[in-house]
């Protein structure tokens, strides 16, 4: 592996004043936070927390009601073309089309973002995430385990310094997200690229991330290392911390106002 | 993993040959794999031609008239094909990303919206060529028909034909995406709606008069005024593709517009995280290719 050096200080990712709103309903309260280069974050919270919602308004899917996003120094609102070609996103929830092939899917999304030696790219990711035994079958002919990893080679074509995933790992057996889980945060640390993930597997972020962003009903309740979480908590597993941020226990309870 | 490959700095491109290409090159693939999707090209336009080719042939042995009109109903029909397909060729397209549930896939990388637009629009010039092609040659084989016959008017017939059914299939796109695959009919029938006003089988001096002021606002109208010109008069009626032309570009930019302004409003409403997800078309009750697919 080679290490990439990280000239720029600014910030991946940087989140001022957050907001949706759909009609009555706050998806999004305000937030703001900022992700250091080459760090993977984990977004935590429980259903219609918000960690979607925010994913998808860095992405551009969704237009936030207020606030502003810049990614890799760049205004989404302003600029978010200039930006594209640099970043990636992967989901469970997103598909690949089932009749194209795995080597045709990454070849389309290989000159969608321009990528200069797609035929290389597409042979380096067939080792790094195991895909040459299926390259040439039917997307739809894959099982779950297959599809995941075809999905991430589709979220590294471009090797995208910084990736977005949402619940990455959901539906998979321990195994394969395991295996996903290893191969992520080789691509991290080996290319410096900056990871924000949205996750409900505690020990998947408590193995991946270096740092974690806990959000609750559209707002961050807590922020920190997953140990430092723990730790702070005064409990054994962050899955415990989710716990009592989730229903309001332990220290989650006497918080008046959260960090 | 391996060491990694860096690749050159990126360079931004306001528009991209290269990913309208590549756009292309996703629907030639899924067109190769899918023998069913290049039949269904073919098998409409050929059971139309069949159909009003043989009317015209009973038509043509009890009317004088029609007889004198040779080919004016397979004509129609054709050209009102040119149109149908145009809208299809584009919509179709675009529902197979929201089939597939690729569409987030699409709207997160480079790929710009006026890119995506120039890529369906060429390749429902692809599909509808496929069709048409094989079915106009054996028009002339079986009812001596020959669409090509009409020389260079074809060519301003078609144009004004597949812009109007880009016009129409890009707002239909703009609606499915907003509201997702709950929209799905209108790819299907809003066409139709045109056929009774733009005049297609009948000139439009058949039509009230106040009909005729919707009519001559569409521009297949002008296209198959056109048509019988030619083939009752034996004359090109070069103004009436002029007007037609003109017509079309307003609709072009206007659903363009509607189009941007239809994406913005399902970023706002959050409705493009949700895309490919089923929804039922509970108030029509049609059975869509999107319904087929789900439950296969």
């Amino acid at each position: 592996m080679t290490a990439m050096t990280v000239s720029d200080d600014t910030p991946a990712i940087e989140v001022e004043g957050l907001t949706k709103v759909y009609k009555a309903l706050t998806a999004v309260a305000g937030i703001s936070f900022a992700i250091r280069r080459g760090s993977i974050t984990g977004l935590l919270g429980g259903n219609g927390a918000g960690k979607t919602t925010t994913i998808g308004m860095i992405l551009g899917l969704i237009l936030p009601t207020g606030g502003i996003i810049r990614v890799l120094g760049h205004d989404m609102a302003a600029e978010r073309h200039l930006v594209l070609h640099r970043i990636n996103f992967e989901s469970p929830y997103v598909a690949l089309p089932n009749r194209l092939t795995v080597r045709q899917n990454l070849r389309v999304f290989a000159r969608l973002y321009g990528v200069a030696a797609a035929r290389r790219r597409i042979d380096e990711l067939a080792v790094d995430l195991d895909l040459a035994d299926f390259l040439d079958r039917e997307v739809g002919k894959l099982s779950a385990g297959q599809k995941t990893r075809v999905a991430l080679a589709k979220a590294l074509i471009n090797a995208p310094e910084v990736v977005l995933l949402d619940e990455p790992t959901a539906s998979l057996d321990p195994d394969t997200g395991d295996w996903i889980r290893t191969r992520l945060t080789a691509y991290s640390r080996s290319r410096a690229a900056t990871i924000l993930l949205a996750s409900h597997n505690m020990p998947e972020v408590e193995r991946l991330c270096d740092d974690v962003i806990m959000m609750k009903a559209g707002k961050i309740v807590d922020r920190a290392a997953p140990q430092a979480l723990i730790d702070k908590y005064g409990r054994t597993t962050l899955e415990d911390v989710f716990l009592d941020v989730a229903r309001g226990t332990g220290i989650a309870g006497a918080m008046v106002d959260p960090p | 993993m391996n060491a990694p490959y860096v690749s050159p700095p990126p360079v931004y491109a306001a528009v991209s040959l290269a990913r309208i290409a590549a756009m292309l090159l996703r629907y030639f693939y899924l067109l190769r794999s899918s023998w069913p999707r290049l039949a269904e090209l073919i098998y409409w336009p050929l059971v139309q031609m069949l159909m009003w080719g043989f009317l015209q042939t009973y038509l043509n042995r009890h009317s004088g008239f029609l007889a004198a009109a040779g080919g004016s109903l397979i004509g129609a029909i054709m050209l009102w094909d040119v149109l149908i397909r145009g809208q299809l060729g584009l919509s179709v397209s675009f529902l197979e990303e929201m089939w597939s549930r690729n569409m987030a896939n699409l709207l997160i990388s480079p790929l710009r919206p006026g890119e995506f637009l120039a890529a369906l629009m060429a390749m429902s010039l692809v599909r509808m060529f496929v069709g048409l092609v094989p079915v106009s040659l054996l028009a002339i084989w079986f009812f001596g028909f020959n669409l090509w016959g009409l020389g260079l008017g074809l060519v301003a017939f078609f144009a004004n034909l597949l812009l109007t059914g880009w016009a129409v299939g890009v707002v239909v796109s703009g609606v499915i995406l907003r509201n997702g695959l709950g929209a799905e009919g209108l790819a299907w029938t809003l066409m139709f709606l045109l056929l009774p006003l733009c005049a297609v089988f009948y000139p439009v001096a058949t039509l009230p008069g106040f009909l005729q002021v919707f009519a001559w606002m569409l521009p297949p109208t002008y296209v198959f005024e056109g048509m019988r010109a030619i083939m009752f008069e034996h004359r090109f009626r070069g103004d009436l593709m002029a007007e037609a032309l003109s017509i079309n570009a307003v609709f072009i930019a206007a659903a363009c517009f509607a189009f941007l302004r239809l994406v913005d409003s399902a970023r706002r409403i959050g409705s493009l995280m949700a895309i490919g997800e089923y929804r039922p078309p509970a108030t029509t009750g049609m059975v869509t290719k999107s319904s087929i697919e789900t439950c296969a």
